[in-house]
């Protein structure tokens, strides 16, 4: 059994049961709580499996399982299957891990919800995992593909779960449609390769690319249209508008799908891919230069926000940059690295938030405060996230931000390190403002008696905050040795990263605290003395609006403008022929007088015309 | 079932019972319905039997028939079924089958609708399996006029108003009734079907009038200058039929006028006659000037993809949208057929199947909400996701298909003509292609969004509709279960499609 690859496919193919039943058996859908023990159990089940699956892979064990999907001229054009390895059976364990997690705590969470809508939910969220895994264990680009654009379709349904909301419905569609725009690139991409490769197949092509039998013409553009497809889906600018909006979903989707897996995945297909990309260094230059530059302009909008889920958001938004900079300096396990601890303490950040907005009632921040006391569980839990985020020693985010840092710096990107670290900077001042806004100082007026949640939100909330420091007390003791990537990837980081690292965490903290905490600076003064940039980043630094522009007036004028050539000029054409027909019909009726007269001059008439034809015709 | 003429029991099957249908069942509804659907049932059982049983390693033409009808001339009645043709009937029979539960409540003259509707299953079928031009033609004319009476007599509507420089031709014309939109659409077919004629004629002179058979016109080399113009005729006359642009002003009109199974017939399988009509006597008979005109065939396809999606963007009637995106899809056809590559020309046959599938679908609901909501305005309906759920989920099957989104039809159809067009002469077709697909997103999600998943409309009149019922659920059941079906395995498709389109590109390019 070692390295078959049966785990892994067990792992994918439960979840895929559960979508089925649930889509199904309509009657057990609709009685809402038993068709979510049903997923649950499947997800419990498939942790498990990823768990086999890891531990045969953790080595150099790969593994690969393909069926014919889809067949030429004869042959093979395109498989399904799994393809186990160290790096996707660990990133299937984490996608097993936090699904499993997400939905025990959507049982407490969405405990309102009417039975049919909570079966509808479960199916979904089975979709989402079993998708999510096909694109983990993906062995070729057809399916990574089909999977990437099941696990949009899952983002779309579970951004729009409560259609009745007005921005709800918008959200889901503007993500979508976001998302879709990046996968016209990848799709192009896709194509492209593979006329150039011969193979869709990830290892066939891995062989080529090692024995130097691939052709370099025309690869950047290549590798550079694939590259847009992770822009759409990881958020990076300047598709990362729909991430904040998707917030509008249930919060348990927002920390699985769009904090912990699913926006992660244009970061896994670049490092799936980094033998391409490291073909083309000039398209990883951008992908660097996107990423730092992606990371501190979320920053700084999070900044910004009241909406403790959006600041939350463009958190995401700018943790993705600091993994696509990573890649773009070559180093893509150190992007890895940080995908997996950030996929632990920002599901946790979510849930937690989750927790609370289900207390207070509301996601604005200054409606909060001192629930540190009313809620001492959910407080613990989210500070132990945010020193994650922070990147404070002996937390989850503290070595993989550094190995990060540490890649950048060796890969001679200067610049993009210094956006870096202006980042963690704020990264840890936005998220100690929304513990101190939140956690810590006065109640608002209005009361609503918060407490910490039931069972079945806790549970989970405790597993991913145990993980998050185990992870990073583990990396502590052992130093940073990744369980993956190859070796000739090492670098050692220079002796002040480190200091200067925490240091700037510790500003960051610092000025939240005396800002947010002791008032001794005035929240006001500190936003008039930021002026311009604050009233940029309060209006999105007009993103939105251009994207609303484009599509509102650009698109969507251009397709009246279409539809009315067609219907009055290519139409109006033909109309005027059957027009025309018409009315000469008409008028020529006006000849059939009826008269015998008429006739018979028009007999004389023809008869002279012929009479003269022939006479020319002879002379 | 050696001996059994399966494919004529399957062609004349509808016929049969059309005729039963005028004869026995006068002011009998009910009976109606049950004679009709036992005719479908036959034709989709004999056509599912040739799929199964269609001798893959064997390929080629099998399950022939002959029977000489004026032999002096050299008509025959031949029919057979290749890879292509056999999907293309089951398609047909899948329509037809969930049309009869589409029209389940049609009211008015039920027995002369069902018998018309039946009449013309045949005109289809016959196109599909018949190997003599002849009766091709005939069989392609008798799927073509029934349409007359019935978008004229059951069909529905829409409010155009006349404006621009052609304003007055347009009110001269009567632009937006019903009896338009029929003789729009009937003479504009029959326009085309003259060319058809024309060039069928061409080359049956060209081989000294010895015979119609397909199989040996295919055997001959014709001459380039013949080859020419004679393409050009069959690529009007058939193009007209699949809605290349700019003959394809019928379509909008036609499909939105004609009444709910109507609609799902012609855009489902009466457009991909001319696509079939097309491949098969266009690139079958005429290789050479096939190679040399792809250029135009795969431009204009690619103008069909993007104009037609954003002219289905500008809709405000339901109808419209769904017409428009017609065009854009048999763009995608088009385009596979011109790439001249096996996998485009395998995509462009699965389109053709998933695009009839699909718009069937889409039809058949369009007909379900106007039924219950009386609306077919986009912008004031809103909120139906949560009254009707069925129709809801299963427009948005339809939309996803349509989309391209993988695990339903519409996306190996999309792929496959995508690398057909890269690797073909052109490449950059590639680009309009993808495009298309992006738009098309576009329109759809805006279009699910504001009817079913969205804010409720306050519009008294929409409140409490109820779902799809009892016969509808089959129709939609069905065709939701095949878009899947096909998305999730689509070698169930590609598979015997592949056994024709190795030879047809054989004879056209040598490889």
């Amino acid at each position: 059994m070692t390295g078959d690859g049966t785990f892994a496919l067990a792992a994918l193919l439960l979840h895929a049961l559960a979508f089925l039943v649930l889509a199904v058996v309509a009657p057990l859908r609709r009685l809402g709580r038993p068709a979510a023990w049903f997923s649950i159990l499947c997800a419990a089940g498939s942790l498990v499996s990823a768990l086999l699956a890891w531990q045969r892979h953790a080595g150099d064990a790969m593994s690969r399982l393909v069926w014919e999907w889809l067949p030429a001229q004869g042959q093979t054009l395109a498989t399904v299957g799994v393809l186990a390895d160290a790096e996707s059976t660990i990133m299937l364990t984490l996608v097993a891990l936090v699904a499993c997690l997400v939905q025990v705590y959507s049982l407490g969470y969405l405990s309102d919800e009417p039975a049919p809508s909570l079966g509808r939910y479960y199916a979904y969220q089975s979709l989402f995992a079993f998708s999510m895994m096909g694109l983990v264990l993906a062995p070729n680009f057809v399916q990574l593909f089909i999977c990437w654009e099941l696990v949009g379709l899952c983002s779309y349904l579970l951004i729009g779960f409560w259609y009745y909301k007005p921005e709800a419905a918008r959200a889901a569609v503007k993500a979508f449609w976001i998302t879709k725009a990046g996968d016209v690139g990848l799709l192009i991409g896709i194509v492209l390769l593979w006329r150039q490769s011969g193979t869709f197949d990830l290892t066939e092509m891995r062989v080529l690319v090692d024995n130097g039998a691939l052709p370099l013409a025309g690869l950047s553009l290549i590798t550079f249209c694939i590259y847009l497809g992770a822009v759409g889906k990881s958020a990076q600018f300047p598709l990362h508008v729909w991430l904040p909006d998707a917030m509008e979903g249930p919060t348990p989707v927002s920390a699985l799908i769009h904090a912990a897996t699913m926006v992660t995945a244009g970061v896994y297909l670049l490092l799936r891919t980094e033998w391409l990309f490291a073909l083309t260094p000039d398209v990883l230059l951008i992908v660097a230069w996107v990423g730092a530059f992606t990371a501190l302009l979320a920053a700084s909008l999070a900044c910004a926000q009241d909406d403790i889920k959006r600041v939350l958001a463009y958190s995401t938004v700018s943790q993705l940059g600091y993994m696509m900079t990573a890649i773009g300096a070559g180093f893509a396990a150190a992007g890895f690295f940080h995908l997996l601890t950030h996929g632990l303490f920002k599901a946790l950040l979510f849930l937690g938030a989750g927790a609370v907005i289900h207390a207070v009632h509301g996601n604005d921040l200054p409606q909060m405060g001192g629930l540190a006391r009313r809620m001492p569980q959910t407080t613990v839990v989210f500070l132990v996230g945010t020193l994650s985020l922070a990147g404070i020693p002996l937390f989850g985010g503290f070595l993989s931000k550094e190995e990060i840092l540490g890649a950048v710096w060796a890969g001679g990107l200067t610049g993009p390190f210094v956006l870096l670290m202006m980042v963690a900077f704020l990264t840890a001042f936005y998220m100690f403002r929304v513990v101190f806004l939140a956690f810590f100082g006065t109640p608002p007026a209005r009361d609503t008696h918060p407490h910490d949640p039931p069972m079945t939100m806790a549970l989970p909330l405790w597993i991913l905050a145990a993980l998050s420091l185990g992870v990073g007390i583990y990396f502590a003791v052992a130093g940073p040795a990744l369980p993956f990537g190859p070796a000739e990837h090492e670098f050692t980081s220079p002796d002040w990263l480190m200091p200067a690292a925490v240091g700037a965490a510790v500003g960051g903290i610092l000025l939240a605290w005396l800002t947010y905490q002791r008032r001794a600076i005035d929240a006001a003064t500190l936003a008039s003395a930021l002026g311009p940039i604050r009233h940029a980043a309060l209006r999105r630094f007009w993103m939105d609006d251009l994207f609303e522009g484009v599509y509102g007036l650009g698109l969507l004028g251009f397709s009246r403008l279409i539809g009315w050539i067609d219907r009055y000029l290519v139409d109006g054409v033909l109309n005027v022929v059957s027009a025309w027909t018409v009315t000469s019909g008409d008028d020529l009726r006006t000849m059939q007088t009826g008269r015998a007269q008429d006739y018979v001059y028009g007999v004389a008439l023809g008869l002279m015309i012929l009479l003269l034809w022939v006479r020319w015709a002879l002379a | 079932m050696n001996g059994v003429p399966i494919l004529s029991v399957m062609t004349w099957a509808p016929f049969v019972s059309a005729l039963a249908i005028m004869f026995f069942a006068r002011r009998r509804p009910m009976l109606v319905r049950w004679t009709s659907l036992a005719g479908a049932t036959v034709s989709l059982v004999a056509s599912l039997w040739v799929y199964w049983a269609y001798d893959r390693e064997l390929a080629g033409f099998q399950f022939r028939e002959e029977i000489a009808l004026v032999p002096s001339l050299g008509i025959s009645y031949l029919v057979a079924v290749d890879g292509i043709s056999a999907l293309m009937a089951l398609l047909t029979s899948i329509i037809i089958f969930s049309g009869v539960f589409a029209s389940w409540t049609v009211k008015e003259r039920s027995q002369e609708f069902y018998a018309l509707l039946l009449i013309l299953v045949t005109g289809v079928y016959g196109v599909f399996v018949s190997l003599d031009l002849f009766v091709f033609f005939l069989f392609y004319e008798i799927a073509v006029l029934p349409m007359y009476l019935l978008i004229g007599i059951w069909g529905s509507s829409a409010e155009v108003r006349p404006q621009g420089i052609f304003g007055w031709a347009m009110g001269r014309t009567g632009v937006g009734t019903k009896e338009y939109a029929a003789m729009k659409l009937t003479l504009y077919l029959l326009f085309g079907s003259a060319f058809i004629l024309v060039g069928v004629l061409a080359l049956y002179v060209a081989t000294g009038s010895q015979t119609f058979s397909f199989l040996t016109l295919a055997s001959m080399e014709f001459d380039p200058a013949l080859q020419t113009w004679v393409f050009l005729a069959f690529y009007i006359g058939f193009g007209i039929l699949a809605g290349i642009w700019p003959l394809h002003t019928w379509s909008p009109d036609g499909h939105a006028s004609a009444p709910t199974a109507v609609s799902m017939l012609h855009a489902g399988v009466l457009m991909k006659l001319g696509a079939y009509g097309f491949v098969r006597l266009g690139m079958g008979l005429l290789p050479d000037a096939a190679v040399d005109w792809a250029w135009l065939v795969g431009t204009i396809g690619c103008i069909n993809i993007v104009y037609g999606a954003l002219s289905a963007m500008a809709q405000i009637d339901l109808k419209y949208v769904i017409a428009y995106s017609s065009v854009s899809h048999m763009g995608i056809v088009m385009l596979g057929v011109a790439t001249l590559t096996p996998n485009g020309l395998n995509g462009a046959v699965f389109q053709m199947f998933a695009h009839g599938i699909m718009t069937g679908l889409f039809f058949a609901l369009v007909g379900l909400v106007y039924e219950k909501a009386h609306s077919r305005e986009i912008f004031k309906m809103g909120g139906f996701g949560a009254m009707m759920p069925g129709i809801a989920t299963a427009f948005t099957v339809g939309g996803l298909s349509s989309l391209g989104l993988p695990a339903t039809a519409g996306f190996p159809a999309e792929l496959l003509t995508f690398l057909g067009a890269w690797s073909s002469e052109y490449r950059w077709w590639l680009f309009p292609g993808v495009l298309g697909a992006f738009l098309t997103s576009i329109y759809v999600l805006r279009v699910a969004k504001q009817i079913f998943w969205g804010p409720e409309s306050a519009d008294p009149h929409f409140q409490n509709l109820p779902d799809a019922q009892g016969p509808e659920w089959a129709a939609l059941g069905i065709l939701v279960f095949v878009l899947v079906l096909f998305g999730v395995a689509p070698s169930l498709a590609i598979g015997p499609v592949d056994t024709a389109t190795i030879p047809l590109l054989f004879r056209l390019t040598g490889q």
